[in-house]
């Protein structure tokens, strides 16, 4: 009967949505669990003092203020460097050539460095800043090779953010007699200004949560001390939270401090990576010119 | 002129890579030049500070391959199906929401994924499963598998959305349930972003340093059973740079075992494209 055979399918059917919704549902509650974890365990930590303090008694107590500046030296620094080189990197990709040798060679090398496992910026953070270049441990060795790291993503996003601008602009700008530069600065990087920033934000958003690549270049576990040049080294969020509960005498009274940094590193990432992945996907959205 | 400059400014980031190949090859020369090649590759053991040291890169890359397996065991499925799930029956409105939020999910610092896995799963099963050592490679094996699922959920449902409506329309045309058209056309046109989906999630997991750092024990052997400590090579390096004095031959023998994972991934990175070029 064909319609045994149908309603068979259509058994098969019902079978199989409800096994791909148990999975979807599956990645929500473990990731779920996972936020709530840290959250519940670190609000009881988190207070005023606890974000102005430095860390106190070979850290069993106080605060993270320290960590928390290192992180934002870190993540700001990184910017600063990468930020120029990979916006502009994309222009030229996007804008300048889109094909030819080197433009393919370019795009195989910021693939390569897109995939390259976190310890090994870090190895070479070490090997190049801190020792080629005489930087030692330090704040600066610290956010260039976090902005090393952060290259491809904010290429790749100030490349999407460039595609998406309409080609009728750069006619309309060349026509009048514009140069492509003078095309470039006035008409798309102004249009293109949202995405970039976007770029940025996610960007920033992934090296304030690494810590391979700043164990042997920037941070360190305990110091009372705000850096006070680029080359002092500084205690970082993420690394913070990894001393805690790996070294020290006091586990018991470190591990609370770990959560209450965990809570914040946790906001501070997806406070940055939820505002630039809506961004992007708002600009992802064909806009209308 | 200005593309000149501009070029200039792009080759940057080539520099860069060659100067990580450079500097990781520079370091770890001293090491291959002065220590037996077939020891290294060939040795189970891994004792940097016995006298004289070993240096058998075996047991970590054990250690690697055996706690990325688990994880892509992990990971895959549940990845695959909530790909699936999003792409061919989830409402659109529910999608749009889902999937920037896994995105978002996927950028929770490896740290904070280790710390997970330290202080709940690792006592967890040393109680459930009466183990020794709460830290192994099959608890690091999940956690890591957790931590790569956006990532595959990401890149998979791209390719399936990328797959043109008309073969949809095909399905449906020729009397298959959705069910049917989205196993059995929909998912084979997106073999090969599937495939690079698998890759760029194997690559993120054997790179991945702090949660194996913090959850696989740290035991540099080779044991078949996934319930024993081991010691990936991310770990090693995480775990050994900072003790060993430089110069020494233990502190080249980590760039040797940087070089080592950096093959690795780029092999990993390198037939990704290749598929994603083939999608395109």
């Amino acid at each position: 009967m064909p319609s045994d055979v149908l309603k068979y399918r259509l058994r098969v059917q019902r079978a199989g949505f409800v096994a791909l919704r148990v999975a979807a549902l599956a990645i929500i509650v473990v990731l779920s669990l996972l936020i709530y974890f840290i959250v519940s365990k670190g609000i009881p930590i988190l207070s005023w003092e606890f974000l102005t303090q430095p860390p106190k008694k070979m850290m069993t107590e106080g605060g993270i203020y320290p960590a928390l500046i290192g992180t934002f030296l870190l993540g700001v620094g990184a910017m600063l460097f990468a930020m120029p080189i990979g916006v502009l990197t994309a222009v030229y990709l996007r804008e300048f050539s889109t094909q030819g040798r080197l433009t393919r060679l370019i795009r195989v090398g910021v693939n390569t460095l897109a995939g390259m496992p976190s310890i090994v910026f870090g190895l070479f953070g070490f090997a190049f800043f801190c020792k080629v270049l005489g930087f030692g441990v330090s704040v600066l060795s610290g956010a260039l090779t976090l902005g090393v790291m952060s290259l491809p993503i904010i290429i790749s996003v100030s490349e999407e953010a460039l595609e998406s601008i309409p080609n009728s602009f750069r006619e309309a700008s060349l026509s009048l007699g514009a140069t492509r530069w003078q095309t470039v600065v006035k008409v798309i990087l102004p249009n293109a200004v949202s995405g970039i920033i976007t770029g940025a934000i996610l960007a920033m958003g992934r090296a304030v949560g690494e810590t391979a690549p700043i164990m042997f270049t920037a941070a360190t576990f305990y110091t009372r001390k705000l850096p006070n040049s680029p080359f002092s080294e500084v205690m970082a969020l993420p690394f913070h939270i990894y001393g805690l509960v790996t070294e020290g005498l006091y586990p018991d009274k470190q591990l609370p401090i770990a959560y209450g940094s965990a809570l914040v590193l946790l906001l501070l990432v997806l406070i940055l990576s939820g505002t630039g992945v809506f961004m992007r996907y708002r600009f992802r959205m064909r806009r209308k010119w | 002129m200005a593309k000149i400059s501009l070029g200039i400014i792009a080759i940057i980031s080539l520099l860069f890579l060659i100067a990580i190949v450079a500097m990781l090859l520079d370091n770890a020369m001293p090491f291959f030049k002065n220590y037996s090649l077939s020891e290294f590759f060939l040795n189970g053991k891994w004792h940097p500070a016995s006298e004289p040291p070993i240096f058998g890169i075996l047991a970590l890359l054990w250690g690697s391959f055996i706690v990325t397996f688990i994880a892509m065991f992990v990971a895959l499925p549940v990845g695959i199906a909530s790909a699936l799930y999003l792409n061919g029956i989830a409402p659109v409105k529910l999608r749009e929401v889902l999937k920037p939020i896994i995105e978002i999910l996927g950028s929770v610092p490896s740290v904070i994924y280790g710390l997970f896995g330290l202080v709940i799963l690792a006592p967890f099963a040393q109680r459930f499963l009466h183990l020794p050592v709460g830290q192994c490679a099959a608890v690091a094996g999940v956690v890591l598998g957790i931590m790569v699922i956006p990532t595959i959920v990401s890149v998979f449902e791209d390719s399936l959305s990328a797959v043109p409506k008309s073969l949809w329309e095909a399905g449906y045309s020729l009397g298959s349930t959705k069910w049917e058209t989205l196993v059995k056309i929909v998912l084979p046109a997106a073999k090969s972003g599937l495939m690079v989906a698998v890759l760029l999630a194997f690559g993120r997991a054997i790179g991945e340093t702090m949660t194996v750092l913090m959850v696989a024990g740290g035991a540099a052997q080779i044991k078949l059973s996934p319930f024993v400590p081991v010691r990936p090579m991310t770990a090693t390096i995480a775990a050994e740079m900072g003790e060993t004095p430089q110069g020494s031959m233990h502190f080249h023998s980590l760039f040797a075992v940087g070089t080592i994972l950096l093959i690795i991934t780029f092999v990993t990175n390198l037939i990704a494209s290749r598929y994603a070029e083939r999608r395109s």
